[in-house]
């Protein structure tokens, strides 16, 4: 009919450009991607590159309370620290410098 | 003004633009020197390689790696002794340039990454370089000692110290040649200036400042002042909700030293004039770059691609170029709607982006680089792939940095990425690409035609077939 085929027109149009049909299928996979794409979440993920969570406070007085008691501490098949249980300093990825040379140099 | 991807056999000769711009029309045929590195199939991720920079006279080539250290190779003089290790770069100095830190109040780890070195110009006989983690620039000195004095007084030869009643006569000490020595020392720590990770450094055409630039600012620093820096730039908003891009990379102008640009994530390049601002803050720009975009082919990922990852301006200071996801762009600094010269890297991902996005592979950060001459550019891809882009001819060729073709004075022979259905012979598809395998740093030596391709852990050195 008339209204089918200027609607199957745009389809088209849609489905030729290779952007927009990798968008349509990230869209699918995804449905409530933010509406801003570029914007802020991508760059705050930036700006937070390299935060940890470790608060020497909470350690120090869950360490002063909790003498007797166990520690609250993270599953062992876990790597991420969040917020709801107390991080030692042994949770914290250990960063040893190298001192191992290059072996570029080798 | 999109150019599309592919030789332009149609136009050979073509009259070169004036001023340092022209190169001959003779196709480079790149041969095997050298690579670096262990072949192990387990990488290391300190030994990923960061940075590569060639120092101003191309003698001197430094790496940095993800383990904060820096090895510097240099080029072995030809001698008629050794005629065959023509032009070949072997170890000089190695050392850790930055450790892994934890700042305890921003709850921060910060890596011991290198993301850039610079070179200074060599002013005596030690060489000078800068090199930078996410927080901290640091000047090392690397100098040669190729002498010891002997006969010291005070203490015997192993460095015990003599008693003194045994001290009877004097001696003068002296010099005697020893094997040589290459030395690294720190001598200026630039530290605690940046909130946000440090993109780039660049050296100012003075000798005598240079910039360090973060996702939000800039700051000039004096090379003889660790204790004080100058904000030169600042986009951070007031309200952080309100932030929509962040500074990518900053270069300054290689002969006008008051000029320098910056590029964001939204695929914009601003040039400032230092001596335009009497408060020192360039927000006002002098010139902004940016090259208009249809709006009804945006899309999602539009604005991710367009972030531009690298600049550079070319060694004739006329042109600089800038490389985003996809493509890599040649502006004229007076022409700031749109850019002069569009390059494809690898137009065929456009049609893949929703697995780069995925994978994150869309966030990767390539580099570009000039020849010497600025008659040809070069940037890496994915399957180790890298690309050059011939400016007067329109000619471009992939190679392939790789084990196999590693022989000495091989020559490399050109790859071809299948896009369309049919793969002919020594053709790769699309989807048999290895997207593990990137080039994202790779440098040209200033005036000759060798050139350093970092493939992971892995070095490579090429040089042009000479007959």
């Amino acid at each position: 009919s008339a209204q089918e085929a200027p609607r199957a027109a745009e389809m088209e149009d849609k489905v030729l450009s290779p952007e927009k049909a990798e968008e349509a299928k990230l869209k699918a996979r995804y449905p409530h991607l933010g509406q801003k794409p570029g914007g802020s979440d991508f760059l705050r993920k930036r700006l937070q590159k390299g935060q940890k969570y470790f608060d020497s406070g909470d350690y120090n007085m869950a360490k002063a309370k909790m003498k007797n008691k166990q520690l609250p501490t993270a599953a062992p098949d876990k790597t991420e620290v969040t917020g709801d249980h107390i991080p030692t300093p042994q949770d914290l990825p250990q960063r040893k410098p190298s001192l191992v040379a290059s072996k570029l140099a080798g | 003004m999109l150019r599309a991807a592919g030789p332009w056999r149609g136009c050979p000769g073509r009259a070169g633009v004036a001023g340092g711009d022209g190169g001959g029309n003779n196709e480079v045929q790149w041969c095997f020197l050298q690579v670096k590195g262990a072949i192990d199939e387990d990488v290391a991720e300190a030994d990923i390689i960061s940075t590569v920079e060639f120092n101003y006279t191309g003698d001197l080539l430094a790496t940095g790696d993800k383990g904060g250290r820096v090895v510097i190779f240099q080029r072995e003089q030809e001698t008629k002794s050794r005629p065959v290790s023509r032009g070949e770069y072997n170890v000089y100095s190695t050392f850790q340039s930055h450790e892994p830190e934890f700042d305890y109040l921003k709850s921060l780890e910060i890596e011991e990454k290198i993301n850039k070195i610079r070179w200074l110009p060599q002013q005596n006989a030690a060489h000078f370089l800068l090199s930078t983690n996410d927080k901290t620039i640091k000047l090392w000195k690397i100098s040669e000692r190729d002498k010891r004095a002997e006969g010291y007084n005070l203490k015997d030869e192993d460095g015990r110290l003599r008693e003194p009643f045994r001290v009877t006569e004097l001696r003068v000490p002296t010099l005697k040649p020893m094997d040589l020595m290459v030395e690294a020392s720190p001598r200026r720590t630039f530290a605690n200036a940046h909130t946000y990770h440090i993109n780039s450094i660049s050296v100012n055409s003075d000798y005598a400042t240079y910039l360090s630039a973060d996702d939000l600012r800039i700051n000039l620093w004096h090379l003889e002042v660790t204790n004080r820096s100058f904000n030169i730039v600042d986009i951070k908003p007031a309200n952080m909700e309100e932030l929509t891009e962040v500074i990518t990379a900053a270069e300054f102008h290689p002969h006008q030293c008051n000029v320098f640009v910056y590029s964001s994530s939204k695929g914009t390049i601003r040039l400032c004039d230092m001596r335009s601002s009497a408060l020192s803050l360039c927000d006002q720009h002098s010139k902004f770059f940016e090259e208009p975009e249809d709006p009804s082919s945006r899309s999602f990922f539009s604005e991710i691609i367009s972030s531009i990852s690298d600049v550079k301006f070319s060694h004739s200071g006329r042109y600089m170029m800038t490389r985003d996801y996809l493509s890599v762009k040649v502006w004229d600094l007076n022409m700031e709607n749109r850019p002069v010269e569009t390059y494809q890297v690898h137009e065929y991902l456009r049609s893949k982006l929703c697995s780069l996005y995925e994978n994150d592979c869309i966030f990767d950060k390539f580099e570009c680089c000039w020849n010497g001459s600025d008659s040809t550019i070069m940037t890496g891809s994915y399957n180790n792939f890298f690309r050059t882009f011939e400016r007067n001819t329109h000619r471009d060729t992939t190679l392939e940095a790789s084990r196999e073709s590693s022989k000495p004075r091989a020559i490399l022979k050109p790859r071809k990425v299948c896009t369309t259905g049919k793969r002919k012979k020594d053709e790769i598809t699309v989807d048999s690409l290895d997207f593990n395998k990137k080039i994202l740093h790779t440098a040209w030596h200033p005036t000759d035609n060798i050139i350093a391709v970092a493939a992971t852990n892995n070095l490579y050195l090429f040089q042009e077939k000479v007959n």
